[in-house]
Formats: structure tokens, sequence, C-alpha cells
């Protein structure tokens, strides 16, 4: 029961497009149309999928204050704690190569649709988000940590396909040439985030 | 009626193309469609000639909302009244004495909402050179409808405004908006003045000063305790809550308008119960406090559910464009609804919240309704192709 809770408030309440407002540029970026919207949130859903759970493991048993008791007493004392970022962006960046190539070699179409914002997702700040959440919220389990980050990236999955496929219908809509673009864009955002506070204090 | 139309002609002189007020023809238009079909026609292209058109279905819409409107009045007159003269049923409340007290709160609402939503829509179409659409006749009507009583003036009119301005014009005006510009409304002032849109004593007018109970049955349940109303009582609508949305039959009254003039779809209205029904059927199977225990069929008639099904969810702008769509969309507005109410109860009025975030997903189930159809002819192609090739 706890999980599920967890997993519907990182995905509704806990959003990281409408409540955090992260990893906003790949999000305006590629949710022209719903097809790549839906290659790059499949690939979010598994590099955060991925990377929390063992970035987790690594705070646990290598970061924290305390953690490398394991290896024996007089290493109970150690910090390391400030080597966090640079471990979670390693991690994340080699988990966004295998991504890379895996989505090269399997769907070449996605992978040219996507440009530039395949290799970015390394430094998109909902992957790095994700993890410095994690670490903030003091997860008892890798369970939990895995079911937060699938449920934080299943919360970005919906929002760019819910914008992609508006977008799509927007296109033909008469917007103040001011707006067009860019400016209708943030609106709808804006919009979405009351659409998604409906979910706002639900415990399960 | 000879003479309206020539005065029509005499006024409208100066708005003519050349003349002084060329630009500001589309407000003149706008009155003069009000009253009169258009007499332009077309030169060349197409000829659809149909009766129905966004006027005519816009109007329609009006005439459907018109028993839950006048219902509302009375109800509202009926429910200050009853506990003001201490009477025992709402019921006992003197006919027409409930009806004018309701009509002189209600309307000062309706005012509000007709004149600042249909300043801002005039003045878009002036400067952007394009006609005011009817539009604005339905989504002023449904504001005033669902917010409380009391809501002071000043609120409603910048809720109406963000509606308008953000809601709808930024898109384009008319037929362009992606979220129902009523709940935008309802949202923006909900989320913006929770003090006066969520609660237990907003709902009946002057229920918090003069320490009138006005609790809403959802409110009620909330703390744990009974629901004194019955299943007609709720039905009829004789219980607290925004302005219209209390009565069931009214409403239905109105789904029945819809559903005959074609205007509304059956198809949402259909899997919108449906759908609300298997969530409460669910819970009540769990049942694990009184909100969860709290019979399915109680809720399709109490709150505004039935009204934001009927008149929200149907609302041909924001929902789901292809029927099969439309049933997925139903089904999920009732059963996100009641999710909603029972896991939150700080927002009683699931049903709103429900539409509203379905409104932001409709665009994606009938981009996947479009696809499946695609996909599945595509087969069918190949298939006869391949057959084609082995004969």
């Amino acid at each position: 029961m706890d999980l599920i809770n967890l997993f519907v408030r990182s995905v509704f309440i806990e959003n990281m497009i409408f409540a955090y407002f992260l990893g906003m540029c790949s999000y305006l970026a590629v949710s022209k149309s719903v097809k790549t919207a839906v290659g790059l949130g499949a690939a979010v859903v598994f590099v955060l999928g991925i990377t929390v759970p063992i970035n987790w493991l690594l705070d646990t048993y290598l970061l924290k204050p305390g953690a490398l008791e394991w290896l024996g007493t007089e290493y109970a004392d150690v910090d390391l704690s400030f080597l966090s970022f640079i471990m979670f962006i390693a991690v994340i960046a080699s988990m966004v190569q295998l991504v890379e190539m895996v989505v090269e070699r399997f769907a070449p179409s996605l992978y040219s649709a996507l440009g530039i914002f395949l290799p970015l997702i390394a430094v998109n700040c909902a992957i790095l988000g994700g993890s410095l959440f994690m670490q903030q919220k003091d997860f008892s389990g890798i369970s939990e940590s895995l079911t937060y980050g699938v449920g934080s990236g299943v919360g970005f999955f919906l929002a760019i396909l819910a914008i992609a496929a508006i977008r799509e219908k927007i296109s033909y809509s008469n917007v103040p040439a001011p707006l067009r673009g860019l400016g209708i864009t943030f609106i709808i955002t804006g919009l979405m985030a009351i659409g998604f506070m409906s979910f706002m204090g639900i415990e399960i | 009626m000879k003479w309206v139309r020539n005065k029509l002609d005499q006024a409208r002189k100066p708005f003519e193309p050349g003349q002084k007020l060329e630009k500001f023809a589309p407000a003149i238009n706008a009155f003069d469609t009000f009253l009169y079909t258009p007499n332009h026609t077309t030169k060349k292209g197409a000829h659809i000639r149909d009766v129905v058109d966004l006027k005519r279905t816009m109007i329609t819409v009006v005439f459907a909302l018109i028993p839950a409107l006048l219902f509302g009045m009375w109800n509202t007159g009926a429910q200050y009244l009853y506990q003001d003269m201490g009477l025992e049923n709402v019921t006992d409340v003197p006919f027409w004495d409930a009806f004018i007290e309701g009509a002189l709160l209600v309307t000062p609402l309706i005012l509000v909402s007709y004149i600042v939503g249909l300043t801002i829509e005039f003045i878009f179409a002036i400067y952007r050179g394009h006609e005011v659409n009817e539009g604005y006749l339905v989504t002023g009507m449904l504001i005033p409808m669902i917010f409380p009583v009391d809501i002071p003036l000043w609120m409603l009119a910048i809720s109406v405004a963000f509606a308008v301005l953000i809601g709808k014009e930024a898109f384009g005006g008319t037929g362009m908006n992606i979220l129902n510009p009523a709940l935008t409304a309802r949202a923006f002032a909900f989320f913006a003045y929770p003090l006066y849109m969520s609660g237990n004593a907003i709902w009946v007018h002057e229920g918090s000063t003069d320490g009138i109970s006005g609790e809403t049955i959802l409110g009620t349940l909330a703390q744990g305790k009974s629901v004194a109303y019955s299943f007609f009582d709720a039905a009829a609508g004789f219980i607290p809550g925004s302005v219209s949305e209390t009565s069931t039959i009214a409403v239905l009254i109105g789904a029945a308008i819809l559903i005959l003039t074609k205007v509304g779809s059956w198809r949402i209205i259909l899997s919108g119960f449906a759908g609300a029904a298997i969530m409460g059927l669910i819970f009540n199977a769990f049942g694990l406090n009184a909100l969860m225990e709290f019979k399915w069929y109680m809720h399709l008639v109490v709150g505004g559910l039935s009204f934001g099904i009927v008149f929200m969810a149907t609302d041909p702008v924001s929902a789901a464009q292809t029927l099969k769509g439309k049933w997925i969309y139903g089904f999920l507005c009732g059963f996100f609804g009641v999710m909603i109410r029972v896991f939150n109860p700080a927002y009683p009025e699931g049903i709103m919240l429900a539409i509203l975030l379905m409104n932001v997903f409709a665009p994606t189930i009938d981009h996947y309704v479009v696809q499946a159809n695609v996909n599945k002819r595509k087969k069918r192609l190949s298939k006869a192709k391949a057959k084609l090739q082995t004969a």
C-alpha cells in the first residue's frame, strides 16, 4: 500500500513537470509530435527507473555519513557525501549512453528524430532531480527508490505525451501571433498543471 | 418585428465596410445575428444548407440549462429561508418566497459573468477582426451555476476574466480552447480563493454569518457523520450546494434536451455515469471508511456529478472528438470524479477537477483512437494484397 501511495504521489502530485518544473527544456523542445514525445518519455522512464535505485545503492553503501561501516568499524565516521553529485552524474551519463546505443540500434528513425535531445537526457534536470530527491527523502529500501524513479518517469511521460497531443491539436488554431510557439506552450503547461492539481493531497 | 429589423439596418449603416465605424462591425453583427439569421450568402464553392449552426447549437444548450437554473434559484432561496424561518423541511417554504429570494441572489452572479465575459469577447473580436461567437452564451451561463451563491462578485469577475482570456482567447477564441472555460473559471477560483470555494459554511446564503448549517452531503461524510438526506431528496436536489448543480432531475431534463437535439453526446453522458457507478461499486466493496461506504447510487445524485457529466464533459470543443474516444473519455471522467471525491475530502467537487484532467488528456485519447484505426486499415490492406498475390 505504501508503494502504491508513493507511486501515485510521484506520478501525479510531485510531478516533475507540473509541480517542480524540472526537465522543461526537452519537454518543450521534443513535444511537437506525439511519436517523438513517446520515444523521449520512454527513455526518461527507463533512465530514471535505473539510475534512482543504483544511486540509492551508492548513497547507502558508499556516500552517506557512516555508509562505509560494512568495511570495518574504523570507516564508520567517513563521510563521502561531497562526492554524490559527481557519482550520480556519472551513473546517469553511462545509463544514457546505454539507452542511446539501444535506440540507435533498434529505432534509427526515432534516433534521428530525437537528435541532440537524447544524449542531453544526461544533463536533464528531471533525471538528476530524481536522484537528489531520492537522497533527500531518505528512502529505507531499494524497492521504494525503484518505485519513486519509475513513478517520476511515468509522470514525465504522461506530461510530455499529453502536451504533444495538445500541440498537434492546436497546430491549426488561430493563436494570437505573439503567443505562437513557446508562448502558448507555456500557457498550456500552466493550465495542465491546474488539471493535475486535482490529485493534490490524496492519501491512499 | 419589421420595425426592429429596420432600426437595426439603420443603426448598422456606419458599420458597413468603408464607413467610419468599420472596425467595430463585429459588435453590431453580434447583436444582429443574435436576433436574426444572417442574410449574407456565399458567392461560390460549396453550399451547406443546415438550420443548425453554432448559434443554434449554443442556444439549445442554454435552453437545456434553464430547468437546472430555475430549480437552482428556488433551491438557493429555499435553503436560506427554511432555516431562517425555522421550518422543518426545505419544501415547506412558500414557493414564490423561495424563488424570488433565490432569483435576487443568483441574478447578480449571472449579470457579472455575462458583462465581464462579453466585454472581453467584444474587445478581442474587434481587435482581432473576427466575429463575436456565441460560445460565451453557454459559458457565461454555466459559470454562475457552478459557483457557491455567496462568492464575492469581484472574485467571480476575476475568475471569468482568467477563463476567457487565458483559457480561451489566448488559444484563438471559440472552438480552439483545450480546457472547458467554465471549469477553468471554477478551478481558478478554487485554487486562488479556497476559503470561499470549499468548506461547509459557504453553500447556503449567509450560512457562515448566521450560524446556519449549510453542510453539503460530501462535507458531512468527510467528517465521518451519517447523512440525513434520502436518495429522493438528493435526486430532486433539496440539498445545499453550488447554485444549480444539486438537482439531478432538473439536470436530466436538460440531458434529455441535449440528447434529443443531438447537441450533447449520449456516449459521454452514458459512459460518464457508468464510470462513476463502477468506481462507487469498487469503493463499496472495500468500504474502509464512511466515504468509501457511501452507496454507489448515491454518488450519482449528490454534488455536481450529474451536472458536470451532462453539461461540462459533453462540451464539444474540449471533449474527445472520436466516437470510441468519447466512450473512454466519459468513462474516465466519472471514474476519476468519484475517486478524487473519496480519496480527497478536501476537494469534494471531484467531478469538476476530473473533467479538467480528462480535458488535458482528450487529445491523447483521440490520437490513439485515430492511430488504432489507421493501423487496422493498414493491416486489412496488406492482408488483401497478400490474398491478391496468392490468387
